[in-house]
């Protein structure tokens, strides 16, 4: 019923669909008919949301459309068909459906993994295996008169029990669930979080927040030494559009919305938030809210810090949130920063109002490409410095490059393979870049046509004084997309034992080219040290430019045979790959947060003094640590 | 801290070490003219290499190191920017080096004649040369060979030519810029040039060590530089300077190269070309200046036999590894890295543990002939015995059990095992003819002079000690070997019981009193007491149990060697600390130190209070003096009118003497002053 407030005309709809498809176009298919509906209602909600659609991409039961021991949709998988070729399915992806020819050669040669070595997933969760719920029954019984949803069906806990790290993914292709939640919740609205908060409190059980669940620092993980009944409190429910103030070009919405949806209901309304972290398909307003996410477009849009105006959240103590929506205010330390970057150890945040904007009318991608990585940096560098990033821009290293170049989905027209030949006969031979050395940044602007145009030649006059060739818009959306499958990817390696994960840093401009090189070097060099078989993928990207440094991710995959504890193996080289970083003057985190993975380095990163800080505040805001999921502290 | 580890006894026995091969064997065989034109194409570094000497210099001047330094430096003085960059161009222009391949073509064809004419054989250990090919590769290296003559570096270069390694770039030092010719020459085949001293000069620091690390940085050469500093005159390690060490890990611990190799390097000469020239300069006679016509006038070296050189390259230390848990790296991500900074103490503790463990690892691998054995019991031997001499027999008979002691303790003694040990050690004998006479098969060292002259006695006293010290630095080469049970053997003889703890606190005593002298790694005195006590256990001199070290009854003969291989040095410190108490007047300057202790030291050795010429060498009373200065028993007075003059603490002299010399235990001098 709610839905039907802004129904609207489908010529309405499909002029979305349309602005859509060209805006996301990197993204996602305009989404078929296989997306679940679900009837929003909250009886705590007196008003009817500003903004609603039928479609939600997240039902209750999530395992119906998403994998439960890999990335993303069931249907989309990359996969090798009977040629032996790799072909990813499903139709949601520009991707998708197609054959990816060098893909096969690509895994051949970085790793050494071929089609005959398999190592094949547990096909279903086998329920017998996940350990029965530890319920509270007090709780359980004031839960039922409240009317708010719960489950304790074995699916849905061990859905909650994980984000994407490594070794949860791993454990669960191996059939192995170790502590779980105990039950799952779901509330309607913020109000159903406010009664269920209390009856925690009451009966003395744990709360674990749960979003889009694509956390990638254990932050999900419920800690074994846990003894009282573990909720899993999933907020995807919650997730309407509450308001839209077009005077003041805010909207005040429910924190379990996922990020495609709220660009998806923005879109309607033409406007966007612009915050789009290379999670957004699955990852929640509030998740990025309790993590300080960062967005690919935060040149024009800002991260999430610069994005929030308003947060509701509700914690043991009460509800917390501030009396007024002035853009910057002078009262002591901003409360939203204890909120920020809590990861669900102080409450649960239900609403945020944030800054939206007019879809922008163009968009354009572009691509440089750099004789060399020190080039690249030196350029981004240069474009930081005159302050005209465009809304992204990336560098790949010369590994990624490649990688990126096994991607390229079959050509259909012999004519477009050829002028593919030509682009690379004029790189290599013509201006005599070494194939083994240029690496290539993609660009993606946006704004108004003229201005895009403008600021497009500004950028790349820059490049060109470090050396850079424009190398078009396709192979920049071709890197933008690759975002979004790399995830699925990594379950492709899985199949064929290849573990890896990718992992993030921020670090000051003068050191950009030297952590990069240290940090891929001790992975490499761990990777011997551990006794891997194979030698490593070892690769970087500089991925945000800041005035005063970058965010440079690093990905890091290896071949497993012949080990006898990948997994632990993997968490060696990864550990000191972390200490690399910090002993290279890079950051714990960027944007992936601490949760339990990098907990250990918080003292020496904030010092004693801050730890105190942060302690304090969660000793007063949850004496009795509800909220427990020891992350961060 | 350092107390908790325990030393885990590994049999140095076991010690593996590469063969050997003669690399002179190649060259008597083929014509050294075509060697030194052969086709030279050696093994790169896989980082982007800078390759000419030019780029390098225009890196270094338009470094953001240096530009901070010029404008720090121009601000202060007030002397104008353009000024300042120029001199630090006429700096750099001094420093230096500009390698070409002719002038190593020319070296590679004389040096292949000089060496053929004068050294039986140049032995290397072909492994270690393909580690550092592999190395090379891969990291920045740095070569760190011992020092002990002139010809180290040309000889190191000469090889890395041989094996097509990337020709290293030597620090040498100012002195060798004075012969014109040859100083140009070796600037040619790669040396720079350091001044001995700039302490307060930033400009040329900022020049030097950007230098330096800008080489390291782009891979340009291997570094080489000498840990000990200066050569050492007396054949035993110098505790390391590590002024060039800290500039050549700090790209690593900034960050801006993965790893640094470190490459110590062994060589081992069986006569080394300075012998007497060194004693001389012990014994205070100045070293000759470095001039073109003297190197010719040593044309006469030509026509000697100065045996074989044995060049190990040690294993490749990595820094990194050495880093490890040792050094928090993000301390330097909190400044800009181009302002310079001192050394945080962590810092500095790690360089300094490190100098000392690669001049060990350089210890470990020198090789030991045959002779270094001999001239440790001759000198014994004289000074029981007044040079009465020793019976060849005798000789042979101590020198056959010496080896078999060396071994168990792990020498690297290098002992032909297939010639009769008669044959080794008259061979040995004659080699260094210069300094041992046989006759009526007795042996004696070469102290009497031709008659022709009339000597005063002092000036005979100092002819003979040219004789000992010479001796004594070969007998100096095996020390290292021996220093450890030495010390253990010294303490059981002063300690008043042979409680565990109280021959520990005798160690424990000596080893600090002699950390200027030897090479004792900072903070290792439990693992160098175990070490101590496990030798001399398992050689079955000792038996030790949880509280008592008690003398075997078959270990009096090893004891007694020990501690009087270790005797001169404890004589020497309790004469240059009585000269302290006795003899030192207000005014005794720093400077004028070894003269005054020189002549007191003659005194007591014409008076026979005193047996062992050897202390005479300045080197010694200069280690003294330093330990003496470190423990506090004398100040050197800053500033004021009588700036510079020793200061000395009478007390504290007389008890460390009367501790030196056995006659007060340990703890009681420990409690009173450590």
């Amino acid at each position: 019923m709610a839905s039907n407030s802004c129904g609207g005309g489908s010529d309405r709809q499909m002029a979305a669909q349309h602005r859509l498809s060209v805006i996301a176009g990197h993204l996602q298919r305009p989404s078929g008919s296989n997306t679940a509906v679900l009837a929003v209602d909250c009886k705590g909600q007196g008003s009817k949301p500003f903004v609603s659609s039928e479609k939600r991409t997240v039902p209750r039961r999530r395992q119906e459309i998403m994998k439960w021991n890999g990335w993303g949709y069931s249907d989309s998988k990359f996969v090798y068909n009977k040629k032996g070729q790799a072909e990813f399915t499903g139709k949601r992806y520009k991707l998708s459906g197609m054959i990816i020819p060098g893909l096969k050669d690509w895994m051949e040669n970085t790793f050494g993994a071929t089609l005959q070595h398999k190592a094949a997933a547990t096909p279903a969760l086998n329920s017998s295996a996940v350990p029965p719920p530890t319920l509270n029954e007090a709780f359980v019984e004031e839960l039922k008169s409240t009317g708010v949803p719960f489950s304790a069906d074995a699916e849905d806990r061990v859905f909650r029990a994980h984000g994407h790290c490594l070794h949860e993914i791993f454990a669960l292709r191996e059939g192995k669930i170790g502590r779980v939640p105990d039950m799952v919740v779901w509330p309607n609205c913020h109000s159903d979080v406010v009664k269920i908060v209390e009856l925690a409190c009451k009966h003395n059980v744990c709360l674990i927040p749960y979003g889009g669940g694509t956390s990638v620092s254990s932050a999900l993980e419920c800690p074994p030494e846990e003894t009282r009944s573990i909720i899993s409190l999933d907020t995807s429910q919650m997730n309407r559009i509450l308001w839209i103030d077009e005077k003041n070009l805010t909207a005040h919405i429910e924190a379990g919305i996922i990020g495609q949806d709220l660009e998806n209901l923005l879109n309607e309304s033409g406007y966007c938030t612009g915050h789009e972290p290379d999670s957004m398909e699955f990852s929640s307003l509030g998740g990025w809210v309790a993590t300080r996410a960062s967005g690919m477009k935060k040149n024009i849009y800002g991260n999430i810090e610069d994005l929030v105006i308003r947060i509701k959240m509700v914690t043991p103590q009460g509800v917390i949130e501030k009396s007024c929506q002035g853009p910057r205010m002078s009262t002591g330390p901003d409360i939203h920063h204890f909120i920020m970057g809590s990861e669900g150890t102080l409450g649960v945040i239900t609403e945020v109002t944030m800054k939206i904007r007019p879809v922008p009318e163009y968009q354009k991608y572009g691509s440089v490409v750099f004789p060399n990585f020190e080039q690249g940096v030196a350029c981004l560098r240069e474009v930081a410095r005159q302050r005209c990033a465009p809304a992204s821009i990336r560098l790949m290293d010369n590994e990624q490059f490649k990688f990126g170049h096994a991607l390229k989905p079959q050509v259909s027209s012999i004519f477009t393979s050829f002028l593919d030949g030509l682009k690379k006969f004029y790189i290599t031979k013509f201006k005599g870049f070494d194939p083994n050395r240029l690496c290539v940044a993609t660009l993606l602007f946006e704004g108004n046509r003229e201005k895009v145009l403008q600021h497009e030649k500004q950028v790349y006059d820059i490049a060109a004084k470090f050396g850079g060739l424009a190398a078009g818009e396709d192979n920049g959306q071709r890197g933008y997309m690759l975002t979004f499958v790399i995830a699925y990817l990594r379950d492709l390696g899985m199949d064929y034992f290849v573990i890896g994960e990718s992992f993030e840093t921020s670090v000051p401009w003068d050191r950009v080219l030297d952590i990069c090189r240290n940090v891929k070097a001790r992975i490499i060099h761990e990777c011997k040290d551990k006794g891997v078989q194979f030698p490593p993928l070892s690769t970087c990207r500089v991925t945000q430019t800041y005035d005063a440094g970058a965010c440079v991710y690093f990905y890091f995959a290896f071949n497993y045979r012949g080990l006898s504890d990948p997994v632990h193996v993997y968490e060696q080289v990864e550990h000191a790959a972390r200490e690399e970083i910090l002993a290279n003057g890079g950051s714990l985190s960027h944007h992936h947060g601490v949760g339990k993975l990098r907990k250990e380095w918080m003292r020496e990163t904030v010092s004693s003094v801050g730890m105190g800080m942060l302690q304090s505040v969660k000793d007063y805001v949850d004496p009795n640590n509800i909220f427990g999921s020891r992350n961060l502290l | 801290m350092a107390s908790k580890v325990v030393y885990s006894p590994r049999d140095p026995m076991l010690k593996k070490r590469d063969d050997f091969v003669d690399v002179l064997e190649e060259r008597r065989r083929s014509s050294d003219l075509r060697y030194a034109l052969r086709c030279y194409s050696p093994v790169l570094y896989k980082g982007p290499t800078t390759s000419k000497a030019s780029e390098l210099k225009t890196m270094v001047l338009q470094s953001d190191q240096l530009h901070y330094v010029v404008n720090q430096v121009s601000r202060e003085s007030g002397v104008p920017l353009d000024d300042v960059q120029a001199e630090a161009s006429v700096i750099l222009e001094e420093m230096a080096h500009r390698l070409q391949l002719s002038t190593v073509r020319f070296f590679a064809f004389t040096l292949s004649k000089v060496f053929k004419a004068i050294f039986r054989s140049i032995c290397v250990n072909e492994e270690g040369v393909q580690r550092l090919q592999q190395v090379v590769q891969e990291h920045p290296v740095v070569l760190l060979p011992s020092h002990r003559s002139y010809m180290d570096f040309l000889l190191m270069s000469y090889l890395m030519y041989t094996y097509d390694l990337p020709l290293p770039a030597i620090a040498a030092g100012m002195d060798f810029m004075g012969m014109k010719v040859v100083g140009e020459m070796l600037r040619m085949s790669g040396a720079f040039f350091i001044r001995r001293s700039f302490g307060g000069d930033k400009l040329y620091w900022a020049v030097f060590s950007e230098y330096v690390k800008t080489m390291l940085r782009n891979g340009f050469a291997p570094l080489e530089f000498f840990l000990e500093g200066t050569r050492s005159r007396t054949s035993k390690s110098l505790t390391p300077k590590l002024g060039l060490l800290n500039i050549a890990m700090d790209p690593f611990l900034k960050g801006e190269v993965f790893d640094v190799s470190l490459v110590p390097v062994s060589i081992s000469y069986e006569r080394v070309l300075e012998e007497t020239l060194y004693a001389r300069e012990l014994l205070g006679v100045p070293k000759p200046k470095e001039s073109t016509s003297g190197l010719f006038k040593a044309r006469r070296v030509l026509s000697e036999d100065y045996g074989s050189i044995h060049v190990y390259f040690g294993p490749p230390v990595s820094v990194r590894s050495l880093a490890e848990g040792r050094v928090n790296r993000s301390q330097f991500s909190l400044t800009p890295r181009h302002i310079p900074r001192r050394p945080s103490e962590d810092v500095h503790s790690f360089v300094n543990d490190a100098a000392y463990r690669l001049v060990r690892a350089q210890e470990e691998n020198m090789v030991l002939k045959p002779w270094v054995l001999l001239a440790s019991l001759l000198l014994q031997n004289q000074a029981a015995g007044q040079n009465r001499g020793v019976p060849l027999d005798e000789l042979i008979q101590q020198a056959v059990w010496l080896r078999d002691l060396c071994r168990q303790f792990g020498a690297f003694l290098h002992w032909p095992d297939h010639i009769p040990s008669s044959e080794v050690v008259s061979s040995s004998l004659s080699l260094h003819g210069g300094l041992v006479r046989v006759s009526e098969d007795r042996v004696y060292l070469a102290l009497e002079q031709e008659p022709h002259c009339s000597l005063t006695a002092e000036e005979e006293l100092l002819s003979q000690a040219v004789v000992v010290l010479s001796c004594a630095s070969y007998r100096n080469q095996v020390l290292h070997v021996f220093l450890r049970p030495a010390l253990l053997a010294a303490a059981i003889h002063t300690a008043s019981s042979s409680q565990k703890q109280e021959v520990y606190s005798s160690f424990l005593f000596l080893r600090n009193m002699f950390s200027n002298e030897f090479i004792l790694c900072p903070g290792a005195a439990v693992q160098d007491f175990e070490e101590a006590c496990y030798l001399l256990t398992k050689v079955g001199a000792l038996h030790i149990n949880q509280h008592k070290v008690l003398t075997a009854e078959r270990g009096h003969r090893t004891l007694a060697f020990l501690t009087s291989i270790l005797d001169p040095f404890l004589q020497g410190y309790q004469m240059v600390c009585s000269f302290l108490c006795e003899d030192a007047t207000q005014a005794l300057t720093e400077r004028r130190f070894v003269p005054a202790v020189q002549a007191f030291i003659i005194k007591h050795l014409l008076k026979g209070r005193l047996r062992y010429p050897e202390v005479l060498s300045s080197d010694l009373q200069r280690n003294a003096l330093a330990a003496l200065l470190r423990l506090g028993a004398v100040q050197k007075v800053q500033g004021g009118e009588e700036s510079g003059t020793l200061k000395v603490n009478r007390i504290m002299l007389n008890s460390l003497e009367d501790t030196l010399g056995g006659r007060l235990s340990t703890q009681k001098a420990l409690r009173a002053h450590l």
